[in-house]
C-alpha cells in the first residue's frame, strides 16, 4: 500500500498526474513537464519531496560515525551541509545523500526515498562502538523545495530569518510560514533555492503559504518529471540510473566527495584510493545528442563497431532545446569533443561528449 | 475523459485510422498522447515503405518515455506529416487533425472493418 504525503490532497486538487514512486503516491506532473521545467529556470517552482528519507544522528561520536560511514568529510561547521556518497566495502555506492550539520553532536542525513530501507539497515549495521544514536524521522518529516531565481524573494516573505546570510549548502532552524522548520539553501535543480524541512502536520500550511507568496512570480507546482529533467540538464547523477552498487564515486566523477586528502579512514577508502591511482576503466560523461533521436537509460554507445559504453540517463534538455544524456564510457573514450554513436531502435545516432553542466546559466549561488 | 471521436476507427495499440477518398490517415489517440506527455520527436516512416499490419512503423519520443507506433492495416505509406518535424507537439495539441502521423494506401480495405469502433476503444482503455 503506497503512502501519501501530507500534501497528497493538494496534488489531487491541482490536477496532478500521480504515480507510485518509491512507495509513495507522488505527483509526476501537474501540467506539462517542459513548462514546469522552464518555470524553475526562469522564475520559481515548488516541489513536494516528502518521500525523501531523513535520519537524525546525535551523540558525542556523531562526526566520527559519519566519517567512517560516508566518503565525504563530516568536519564541517555547524549550519553547513555537505553532499556525499555512502559506499560498500567494494567501492560500489549504497546511496548519495546530503548531510546537514545541526550542532556539534547532531546531523541530519537526507537519503533517496527508493533506498530508504536499505540505507536504514546499512546505517544501523555500522553503529559499532560509536557513541551515537540514530533516529529514522522519515515518516514524520515533510520536505518542500522552492527552487528558481525568484526563490529567495518568495521565501523571504515567509520568515524573519536573514536568508541572504545563508550561503549555498548552509542552513538554519527557525520559523517558516509560522512553523518550526529547517531552512536550507540546497537543491537538485542547478538554480538558487531553498529546501524546507518540517513536521508532517505543518506541511499544508507551508505549501499554501509558499504558493500564495509565490503567486506574483508565477510560482507553479513541480512534479517529479521536471525534477528529473532539471537535474539532468545540470548533470547531477540520479541514484538507480547513473550510480548504484555497480559504480564507484571515482567512476562517476564524484571523487570530489571522497576525502582522500584527509587522513580519515572510511568504508572503501583503500579500494577507492587504489582505483583513483590506477585510473578507473570507465568514466561517467555528459553527451549532447547531435543527431536525431533520444538515447535513454540502457542505450549502448559505440565508437565504430566497438561498444564502448552505455547511456544511464537521457532526455530532452528543455532550456537548451536539445537531447542530452549521461553515460559511462571506457577510459580512452571520455575526452571532451569526441564523438560516439548511440544505437536506438537499430539506428546509429551521433552524440558528442561535452562538459557538464549542459545548462550553464543556472542561478545557483 | 479522453476525446474519442466516432468518425474514426481504432487499434489496441492506440492508433486511430480515418478513411479518406483514396487513402487511410493514421494518428495517435488523444488518450495515448495524454499518457505519453509532451512529444518531442516523431520518427516517421518513408513514403513508399511497406506497411504490414502490426509492424512498427516509427517511434514517438516524449520527455519521459518512448513508444513505437504500428501499422493498423497492410498497405504502402502514401504520405507523412512533415509538419511534425518542426512541431511534434501537434500530436498533443491536435491529435485527430494537425497531429496526424502518416497515411497509407491499402490493398485489402476489409481490414478497416476489423478495427475497433469508438465504443470498443472506449472499453479497451477502461473509460
Amino acid at each position: 500500500m503506497d503512502k501519501r504525503t501530507p500534501l497528497y490532497e493538494r496534488h489531487v486538487a491541482l490536477g496532478a498526474t500521480i504515480q507510485s514512486f518509491a512507495g509513495y503516491l507522488m505527483p509526476i506532473k501537474y501540467d506539462a513537464i517542459k513548462k514546469e521545467h522552464m518555470a524553475v529556470r526562469e522564475s520559481v517552482g515548488a516541489f513536494d519531496l516528502t518521500h525523501m528519507g531523513e535520519f537524525r544522528v546525535t551523540g558525542s561520536d556523531s562526526t566520527a560515525f559519519l566519517d567512517n560511514l560516508l566518503t565525504n568529510d563530516a568536519s564541517v561547521d555547524n549550519g553547513k551541509a555537505y553532499y556525499s556518497t555512502m559506499c560498500y566495502p567494494d567501492g560500489g555506492i549504497v546511496d548519495d545523500l546530503i548531510v546537514y550539520r545541526i550542532g556539534d553532536q547532531e546531523y541530519l542525513m537526507v537519503v533517496n526515498a527508493a533506498n530508504l530501507e536499505k540505507d536504514w539497515a546499512w546505517v544501523q549495521s555500522h553503529l559499532q562502538s560509536f557513541d551515537v544514536s540514530i533516529t529514522n524521522e522519515s515518516d514524520e518529516t515533510a520536505l518542500v523545495a522552492i527552487q528558481g531565481p525568484k526563490a529567495q524573494e518568495v521565501c523571504s516573505k515567509l520568515t524573519h530569518e536573514d536568508l541572504e546570510s545563508i550561503g549555498y549548502y548552509e542552513h538554519t532552524t527557525g520559523k517558516f510560514a509560522g512553523v518550526d522548520a529547517l531552512i536550507a539553501r540546497t537543491g537538485y535543480t542547478g538554480e538558487d533555492g531553498f529546501e524546507i524541512y518540517m513536521k508532517y502536520p505543518d506541511a499544508e500550511a507551508v505549501w499554501d503559504s509558499v504558493m500564495e507568496a509565490g503567486e506574483k512570480f508565477g510560482i507553479v507546482p513541480i512534479g517529479l518529471g521536471a525534477r528529473d529533467t532539471l537535474r539532468l540538464e545540470v548533470g547531477y547523477p540520479l541514484y538507480g540510473n547513473d550510480i548504484d552498487h555497480s559504480t564507484t564515486p571515482i567512476e562517476a566523477k564524484l571523487g570530489w566527495v571522497v576525502k582522500l586528502k584527509t587522513e580519515k579512514n572510511f568504508i572503501a577508502r583503500e579500494v577507492l584510493e587504489q582505483q583513483k591511482a590506477d585510473k578507473p576503466g570507465r568514466y561517467l560523461v555528459g553527451m549532447t545528442v547531435t543527431g536525431k533521436g533520444f538515447p535513454r537509460h540502457g542505450t549502448p554507445l559505440f565508437s565504430g563497431d566497438r561498444k564502448v559504453g552505455i547511456v544511464t540517463s537521457g532526455s530532452i534538455a528543455p532550456a537548451i532545446g536539445q537531447a542530452v544524456c549521461l553515460g559511462y564510457v571506457e577510459r580512452g573514450y571520455q575526452k571532451r569533443g569526441s564523438e560516439l554513436e548511440a544505437e536506438v531502435r537499430g539506428k546509429r545516432i551521433p552524440v558528442k561528449i561535452v562538459k557538464i553542466p549542459f545548462y550553464k546559466e543556472g542561478s545557483r549561488k | 475523459m479522453s476525446n474519442i471521436p466516432e468518425n474514426v476507427r481504432y487499434t489496441e495499440t492506440h492508433e486511430w485510422v480515418r478513411k479518406e477518398a483514396d487513402k487511410y490517415v493514421i494518428g495517435l489517440t488523444d488518450h495515448a498522447q495524454h499518457e505519453m506527455g509532451e512529444i518531442v520527436m516523431a520518427e516517421l516512416p518513408e513514403v513508399g515503405a511497406e506497411a504490414t499490419k502490426g509492424d512498427a512503423m516509427g517511434g514517438l519520443e516524449a520527455v519521459k518515455t518512448a513508444e513505437d507506433f504500428y501499422a493498423p492495416m497492410d498497405g504502402e505509406v502514401a504520405a507523412v506529416n512533415e509538419e511534425l518535424e518542426a512541431n511534434p507537439a501537434l500530436i498533443n495539441e491536435d491529435p485527430y487533425a494537425g497531429g496526424w502521423l502518416y497515411a497509407i494506401k491499402v490493398s485489402d480495405e476489409s481490414q478497416f472493418d476489423g478495427l475497433l469502433t469508438s465504443e470498443e476503444y472506449k472499453t479497451h482503455i477502461g473509460e
